[in-house]
């Protein structure tokens, strides 16, 4: 061997350009999981699909199918979706509530913390309580914040408030809106399938250059501001969070247009309940919260808040992602729910009036990448008149692509840098 | 109406489809009352589109900004459009009330792009009420057979 791992990477990633390999390789993407998908924190679910002790439901880590429980105890934790007898899976129903999972296949019993309680015919093992050192696998380190519930199959490494840094402020942002402090995922996900790697969609995501021409169709038909967010005077900036994280902030065209409820393109009027609430909530910071609205921001590598979405990107191959999305609720404001979950529904999935559009730009992307020339993606879009913001991070335009190079830098650290041994926990052979 | 009118509501049933198939936009967006209501659950054929989310739910206004959509040229999913056929059968009267009466019918939907072939399939519940001396459709749900699991893009007239 000529060259290290390492090196090959170096190579491929450029600060303003990235080689068409790293979306088509099988190998690359082999080595993703174990870099990236298996390692760092990974979004899981939100603590209010499991409102209640018992709670369950199935959910990914990657290829990975993980089952996110809420033990008696009202603790969470995250197993693997695999019989330790045999391998068949325990849980096949999408949610529910158990206090323990029973193997189809030959009967093994499991609590919903993992442990293995029980096995038929115990005399054939030597009687009861002989494979104690037996159970449900399980991912290493769970944790949550503001509900938001993450997972990392590296047993040590950085913690989850290391991992999120400056993207943890936008979940803070987010809780806010709730006139309790809290979001609800309560409304079920639609499953959009997008033949596509993985990290075209992550960096699509903040990247604000698209929108006036993958969504003008919708722009044009309905009365959306969006666009108008997007375009080459906006004062909106993309900001790159640090740690592959970014956001598009609009702020500060919100807080030019001082408009409560403008970032939801409403009125106080339409929602007047809503509003008084967070008036009582918050007080006088209540003025500055209503003009300037929920997040757009993309945690890596696989949670996205689109203001009022929830998307999870899910790999599955180098070139097939699946697309979990949802309507956020927010705890204790029901008149807002229900036009964020219909605007939602019109806006995301296989028939989204937006999203539709986005996901054959992937496809498109994908196929196009696979051709032999030109062999690079170009990322320079705003690298002259990038800044560094009050909090030493760097901003561009509002249609710069700033999130792609924080991305692409974070992405190269964490495939280059403390590579995993072969054969771990979680490992694909190699 | 009554049982002997199943002839011409299985001809409205294949002229829908037709005019779905061909991406007759108007043609179809014509067929609606003016209170339509166009809905693709997920997640299951008999959740609460008001709580939760399905793949279109549509409303008589939504399915006129739909259909303007198209007609920008610049919904991207659907150019160049999708080929689409579909058969339409077991077409069953299921009760009448009022000015309204419920069909239902199966169907399978092929459809060709670039990307590939997909099959698309399920029971479709119908509301049709008769307005001017035509038929028409007040209501239309599609219980798609796989709209628990992960669907590719699905940006035509279902
Ligand atoms: S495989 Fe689960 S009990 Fe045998
Ligand atoms: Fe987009």
């Amino acid at each position: 061997m000529t060259t290290t791992i390492a090196e090959r990477y170096d190579a491929l990633i450029e600060p303003e350009r990235v080689h068409g390999s790293l979306y088509t390789s099988p190998e690359i993407f082999a080595d993703e999981l174990e870099q990236i998908w298996y390692r760092t924190w990974v979004y899981v679910g939100h603590v209010s699909e499991i409102a209640q002790p018992n709670d369950y439901v199935r959910k990914t880590i990657g290829p990975q199918d993980v089952v996110m429980t809420r033990g008696a105890d009202g603790e969470v934790h995250l197993l693997l979706n695999r019989c330790a007898h045999r391998g068949n899976l325990v849980c096949e129903a999408d949610a529910g509530n158990s206090s323990s999972f029973r193997c189809p296949y030959h009967g093994w019993t499991y609590r919903n913390t993992g442990d293995l309680v029980g096995y038929p015919f115990p005399q054939g093992y030597g009687g009861r309580g002989k494979l104690d050192e037996l159970g449900l696998g399980r991912v290493p380190r769970v944790a949550v914040y503001q509900g938001f519930v993450f997972g990392s199959f590296a047993p040590d490494g950085p913690s989850l408030a290391e991992h999120l840094g400056e993207a943890a402020g936008e979940l803070d942002r987010l809780v806010r809106l709730s006139p309790q402090g809290e979001v609800e995922i309560t409304a079920g996900f639609l499953k959009h399938r997008a033949r596509a790697n993985w990290k075209l969609l992550a960096e699509n995501e903040t990247d604000g250059y698209h929108p006036q021409f993958v969504h003008q169709s919708i722009f044009s038909v309905a009365e959306s501001g969006i666009g108008a967010l997007y375009g080459e005077k906006s004062t909106a900036v993309t900001r790159d969070l640090g740690g592959g994280h970014s956001e598009n902030d609009l702020r500060p065209e919100f807080r030019r247009l001082a408009a409560p409820m403008g970032w939801f393109g409403t009125t106080e009027k339409k929602v007047p309940h809503y509003v008084a609430a967070m008036r009582e909530r918050h007080g006088d910071a209540a003025e500055e919260i209503l003009v300037e609205g929920a997040p757009h921001v993309m945690i890596f590598p696989n949670l996205f808040i689109a203001e009022i979405q929830l998307f999870t990107i899910q790999p599955l191959a180098a070139d097939l992602t699946v697309q979990h999305v949802t309507a956020i609720g927010l705890k204790g404001a029901p008149e807002m729910n229900t036009r964020m979950l219909q605007q939602s529904i019109g806006s995301v999935g296989p028939a989204g009036l937006l999203l539709a559009d986005d996901t054959e730009m992937y496809e498109r992307n994908q196929a196009g990448v696979a051709e032999l020339r030109p062999e690079w993606l170009d990322i320079r879009r705003g690298v002259g008149r990038e800044s560094v913001d009050e909090r030493g991070l760097t901003i561009g335009g509002a249609t710069d692509e700033t999130a792609m190079r924080g991305f692409w830098r974070h992405y190269k650290r964490l495939m280059t840098t403390d590579r995993v041994a072969a054969g771990t926990a979680a490992g694909t052979p190699r | 109406m009554n049982g002997q009118d199943i002839r011409r509501i299985e001809q409205f049933l294949y002229r829908e489809a037709r005019l779905a198939d061909e991406h007759d936009y108007d043609g179809w967006e014509s067929l609606w009352t003016d209170d339509g209501l166009y809905w693709v659950p997920a997640g299951g054929d008999d959740i609460d589109p008001t709580t939760r989310m399905s793949i279109v739910y549509d409303n008589r206004r939504r399915i006129s900004t739909r259909i303007k959509q198209f007609h920008t040229g610049k919904r991207h999913t659907q150019i160049p459009a999708s080929r689409l056929r579909r058969v339409v059968s077991n077409v069953e009267i299921l009760g009448a009330e009022g000015a309204e009466t419920t069909v239902e019918a199966n169907f399978v939907l092929v459809e060709s792009r670039e990307r590939g072939k997909e099959i698309w399939a399920g029971r479709y519940t119908y509301r049709l009420r008769e307005v001017d001396g035509e038929l028409r459709m007040a209501y239309k749900k599609v219980a798609l057979v796989d709209n628990a699991r992960v669907v590719p893009t699905m940006s035509f007239l279902i």
